[in-house]
């Protein structure tokens, strides 16, 4: 249906919109080697110094811990109860099924400040002390949704009979949930998993509401940058986020054939 | 999905029915069993929480002890409607989210168009790899990068002085906020404009060339009709994420960029009026649910 013109065209409009894309991205790796501590254009030589600078300092090392645990944790949780609501809703064709996924993605799609300043008004209301509980119960809210749109999603192209074929043939019902239904979907479980472990270390909306006075590493990132202070240990440490974020999603999205890593509503 | 309505016949005689056998007789009893744990999960902490910040917006706070004070008043509301500073920032807000929301949807359906309809397979997987790739990578971590380009000294001048054209010091400005933002939400908006696209039949395209159509008529009659609802769900993330953002105004904003959002992390902590928060919350949460109920119209719910 394209011409030629218009083929050249749009092309060239694919190659801009990728340059866009990671331009800032590479930028952000090139600066964790800049020599100077300022952060101008062009920076003036290459180093190495800043990373063993930034893995020695114990206030990174903290923040670091807490958001791997954080993130273990809410992905735990969130991998329990979305692979529950996923199995509950995949033979289900009550109009129910739309309105309990729209509730699973509600976290995501309303601005994080509500999710946040909503959380932090029930556990003051509850006299909750911000901890590390709270931290994780807002994080596995918006977290279920990843492992619910990944499970569903292979339930749905899972034959049920197969599962009727076990039962027939005196399966109980136990065997049929570990020797077919498991190995069935257990990719993309591990896909939500990383998802949710890729979400949850990387947010930073509704933490700076849920967390009391310590630093996740977003947090820690967030306040560095907000005061210009330590910019070449930001440099390091968000290039190292990234690869942390980056890495699980790359694993996901091997496991389910790129769609399921899709974050946004997308066919599958 | 019609297997489920088959029922099997009960088997004669009483005695101990497995609970696989119940389940699969009862799938109703076995989808409440599952759903229990994470529904509650939702309705106990989540909608809880929703409902008490909507409580919250109409209650007060003592003004010397700065305590709760939980007696139904509509102050916060009258303040936001009598105080002009609010309509600024709420209008700035929402024209900025809509701003960013256009020029993406502009940016990615020429990139989702190419990538679903000539791509080959290949470059198609390639193309989508590309996307996920600053889709997930840290937020921070990209308004960041933006600051080290648009500052005074950064790339952006630097390029700019280079070719010979005066620096643009547009950091710390509205503009900044723009640019920023559709950078970061431009891989939500590719997407699902890309994942509508590729639905669109071959065959309608030819049906619409067979009988006459130029090309940009088929775009304008076929194509972009059947793209709207992909074009509409990126919209939903784009236009939310904005409303609701207080990182980017902070980081890359200027005097006049005060965001919603700030407002209300600003009475969180230091103000330390989270009634006041909490009505000011209502405003985007009010226009989320136009939106998303608009969205539905258009069919952008089609997808999820």
């Amino acid at each position: 249906m394209e011409g030629v013109w218009t083929r050249w065209m749009l092309r060239a409009w694919v190659l801009v919109i990728l340059l866009f894309l990671f331009i800032p991205i590479f930028l952000i790796f090139l600066y964790a080697f800049n020599t100077s501590n300022i952060e101008s254009w062009p920076i003036p030589g290459l180093t190495l110094k800043w990373f063993s600078l930034t893995f020695e300092d114990s206030e990174i090392r903290r923040a670091l811990m807490l958001s791997l645990q954080v993130g273990f944790l809410a992905t735990a949780l969130a991998l329990i109860l979305g692979s529950l609501a996923a199995f509950a809703i995949h033979r289900m064709t009550w109009f129910g099924r739309e309105v309990v996924s729209l509730m699973f993605i509600l976290p995501l799609a309303l601005p994080g400040i509500i999710t946040g300043i909503s959380l932090q008004a029930f556990f003051s209301f509850d006299g909750v002390h911000l901890s590390l509980w709270t931290i994780v119960v807002g994080h596995t809210t918006f977290c279920i949704v990843v492992v619910y749109n990944n499970v569903l999603a292979r339930l749905r192209r899972t034959q049920g009979s197969l599962i009727e074929a076990a039962m027939d043939l005196g399966a109980s019902g136990f065997q049929v949930f570990r020797d077919i239904t498991l190995p069935l979907i257990s990719t993309s479980v591990v896909a939500g998993a990383m998802l949710a472990f890729a979400l949850s270390f990387d947010e930073v909306i509704v933490t700076t509401f849920t967390a009391g006075a310590q630093n996740t590493l977003p947090l820690w990132i967030f306040g560095a940058i907000r005061l210009g202070q330590r910019l070449p240990e930001v440099n390091v440490v968000v290039s190292f986020v990234i690869l942390v974020t980056i890495i699980p999603v790359v694993i996901a999205a091997r496991l389910t054939g790129g769609g399921g890593a899709a974050r946004v509503p997308a066919a599958r | 999905m019609a297997t489920e309505t088959v029922r099997r016949p009960r088997p004669k005689g009483g005695g101990a029915v497995p609970f696989a056998t119940l389940f699969w007789r009862l799938p109703w009893l076995r989808s409440l069993l599952l759903l229990t744990p994470p529904l509650a999960w939702f309705v106990v902490i989540y909608f809880a929480s929703l409902i008490l910040l909507l409580i919250t917006a109409f209650w007060t706070t003592d003004p010397f002890t700065t305590q709760i004070v939980q007696v139904w008043t509509t102050s916060n509301f009258e303040r936001l409607i009598n105080e002009p500073v609010y309509h600024d920032i709420v209008g700035r807000t929402v024209v900025l989210a809509a701003l960013v929301t256009l020029t993406d949807a502009l940016l990615a359906f020429p990139f989702a168009y190419y990538m679903a309809r000539l791509a080959s397979r290949r470059v198609q997987t390639l193309l989508f790899a590309a996307v996920l790739l600053p889709l997930w990578a840290s937020y921070l971590a990209r308004v960041y990068a933006w600051i080290l380009i648009l500052n005074h000294s950064g790339v952006l001048n630097w390029s700019l002085q280079s070719i010979g054209l005066p620096p643009a010091n547009i950091g710390y400005t509205n503009v900044a906020m723009w640019v920023v933002f559709s950078y970061i939400w431009l891989p939500f908006m590719i997407i699902p404009a890309y994942s509508a696209l590729e639905r669109v039949p071959e065959s309608l395209l030819e049906a619409s060339a067979d009988l006459g159509a130029r090309r940009w008529r088929t775009i304008r009659d076929i194509v972009l009709p059947l793209a709207l609802p992909g074009v509409v769900a990126g919209s939903i993330f784009t236009f939310s994420l904005t409303l609701g953002d207080f990182i980017t105004p902070v980081l890359v904003g200027g005097a006049g960029s005060t965001f919603i959002g700030n407002v209300v992390y600003a009475n969180i902590g230091i103000a330390n009026n989270v009634p006041f928060a909490a009505a000011l919350s209502t405003i985007p949460v009010a226009i989320m649910a136009v939106y998303l109920l608009i969205a539905r119209r258009l069919g952008a719910f089609e997808a999820l």
